[in-house]
């Protein structure tokens, strides 16, 4: 009876547009007309063939792996750092996290002003001390505008997975520290064989979190490159978008959006096979 | 062995340090550069806040930017402190028919990406007559709190020892009157983190009004900052967009000083579980 008003809202609001974005992807869907029928299997084919929708899926897998990467060890060793008490870690802790409780827009926005040569800060430092005299074009070639973006993620999300791990840390416990010491175990060695293997439930939670976030990656490229230069940085959300509110086709962004869904889910199944296996053992 | 204590005090220190410096920086910054002079702003010579009158004059006004994202905001929260309060209570005290496949079908929305339910959101909402709605946006970013807030509050109440509610029962409570006026006090922790993450998504999410909200004088402040910059004919006012960053923060930041303790024990006690 209490569940009700939960159930009611779960089925109008997701169960229905589920249904009905099946429904959308297999249908010529122009954006202010409204349906005209049945035209299957034209919009997913038409996926294939856009000239961006390659490159877009491309790009969003690289992004992914070295955002993925990068986050999780940057958040691994802040993480170690700050892990014990002593005298100034709260101070740290509480630096690394402020940038998590600003929202992915507002953060983008921040970037956007911070890499920009009019009011940016880094180039008038860089001319003064001499090491560059024309500005960094942060956000200028393709490979720039990548490495941009990554440094605006890591910057924001980095103290999030730091907190996962560090919870994970901490619930290890120190008798089996003691007793790889007493073994003879260097530091080193009781990292890889002990904290690492005892840490793969934290680990794997931040996996999740990340690659799923990375594969969705929407804001920051929308806002900070435009999906530019020349497309460079387009990914595959920004083309439901685009084919949506751009080129009012519901159609073929809903046909965009079940594709993504069915990647994801496949993903994501793995990603819990793999994890389950790994806790069975 | 001395020698080595100070070196390794340093080197933490350094790291450590040098580290938060990183973090600190762009958040400074912005703060600083809202005020500054520069050249493509309105604060020409001298520091002052002509960035933030700009903003309050841009197109519909500060202040209507500010109104829609706060009712936005409370909104999403009203809706998913209701929902998981009485939802929470049913999925832990009661046994009722589909229930499984209930809060199952309520976690799987995790498992549906943010944009693919994004464009029939878009079609179904303007049916019911809600496009550009935004309290169909707070539906909208009420479903994403869902999966989160059912989970918590769930926890919250099977924590609650069932003691507690059975004398109030004998007393010849109702379970509504038992919820209402016993078992509320007990899950308040739970009520402040859910209400806090639904607040923070809601105030900072840019893509669902970016797809549900095309009339400009409802756009929540994320989106108005963004569409603020592209606008005004070429000529990009970064002073400004700093000055709305400065305002988008503000809320965050403190609300994450004040309730930093219970934030962040609330989504420890939630990861370690989860």
């Amino acid at each position: 009876m209490y569940a009700a008003p939960a159930a009611v809202f779960v089925l109008l609001l997701f169960v229905v547009p589920l249904l009905l974005v099946g429904q959308m992807s297999a249908s010529e869907w122009p954006l202010l007309q409204g349906s005209r029928g049945i035209n299957l299997p034209d919009n997913y084919a038409g996926i294939a063939d856009d000239r961006l929708f390659w490159p877009a899926v491309g790009f969003t897998l690289k992004y992914t792996l070295i955002v993925v990467v990068v986050l999780l060890v940057l958040a691994m060793g802040m993480a170690l750092l700050v892990q014990e008490r002593r005298r100034g870690v709260g101070f740290l802790r509480t630096a690394y996290f402020l940038p998590v409780s600003l929202g992915l827009a507002s953060a983008s926005l921040l970037f956007w002003g911070f890499y920009s040569p009019q009011i940016g800060p880094i180039d008038p430092l860089l001319e003064w001390l001499g090491i560059t005299d024309e500005p960094i074009r942060w956000i200028g070639t393709p490979n720039m505008a990548l490495f941009s973006s990554i440094v605006l993620v890591v910057w924001k999300f980095a103290g999030f997975f730091m907190l996962i791990l560090m919870v994970g840390l901490q619930s290890i416990p120190n008798e089996v520290y003691e007793a790889a010491r007493v073994d003879g175990a260097s530091k080193v060695q009781s990292f890889f064989r002990i904290t690492l293997p005892l840490l793969r439930p934290s680990i794997a939670l931040c996996l999740i979190i990340s690659i799923t976030g990375s594969l969705l990656a929407f804001d920051q490229f929308f806002i900070l490159t435009n999906g530019g230069p020349d497309n460079s940085t387009t990914t595959v959300v920004m083309m439901i978008y685009r084919e949506a509110f751009r080129r009012f086709d519901l159609g073929s962004a809903a046909a965009l959006s079940v594709v993504v869904l069915l990647v994801l889910l496949i993903i994501n199944i793995a990603q819990f096979r793999y994890l389950r296996r790994g806790a069975d053992e | 062995m001395r020698l080595q204590q100070v070196i390794g005090r340093t080197s933490f220190w350094v790291f450590g340090g040098g580290l938060a410096i990183m973090f600190l920086v762009p958040l400074i910054w912005t703060a600083v550069a809202s005020v500054s002079p520069h050249g493509a702003t309105a604060q020409q010579e001298g520091y002052g806040f002509n960035n933030y009158r700009t903003l309050t004059e841009y197109d519909a006004g500060l202040p209507t930017y500010l109104w829609n994202s706060a009712y936005v905001s409370i909104l999403t929260v009203v809706f998913t402190l209701g929902l998981s309060l009485l939802g929470g209570y049913a999925f832990a005290r009661f046994r009722f028919p589909g229930r499984d496949a209930l809060f199952l079908l309520i976690i799987a929305i995790l498992m549906v990406p943010y944009a693919t339910l994004l464009v029939p959101l878009w079609v179904l909402l303007g049916e019911l007559g809600m496009r550009n709605s935004l309290f169909g946006l707070a539906l909208v970013l009420t479903l994403y709190q869902l999966p989160f807030s059912m989970f918590m509050m769930r926890i919250s109440f099977e924590a609650v020892p069932r003691e507690i509610e059975e004398s109030a029962l004998v007393d010849g409570c109702g379970t509504f009157g038992v919820l209402r006026r016993v078992l509320v006090f007990a899950v308040w922790p739970g009520m402040i983190t859910v209400g806090l993450f639904a607040f923070l998504h809601a105030w900072n999410d840019f893509i669902a009004p970016l797809f549900m909200i095309n009339d400009s004088s409802r756009y929540p402040l994320s989106l108005a900052i963004a569409t603020l910059r592209q606008q005004t004919m070429g000529a990009v006012d970064f002073g400004a967009t700093q000055a709305g960053v400065v305002i988008m923060a503000l809320p965050c930041l403190l609300l994450f000083v004040l309730l930093q303790r219970h934030y962040v024990r609330g989504f420890m006690s939630g990861a370690l579980k989860g």
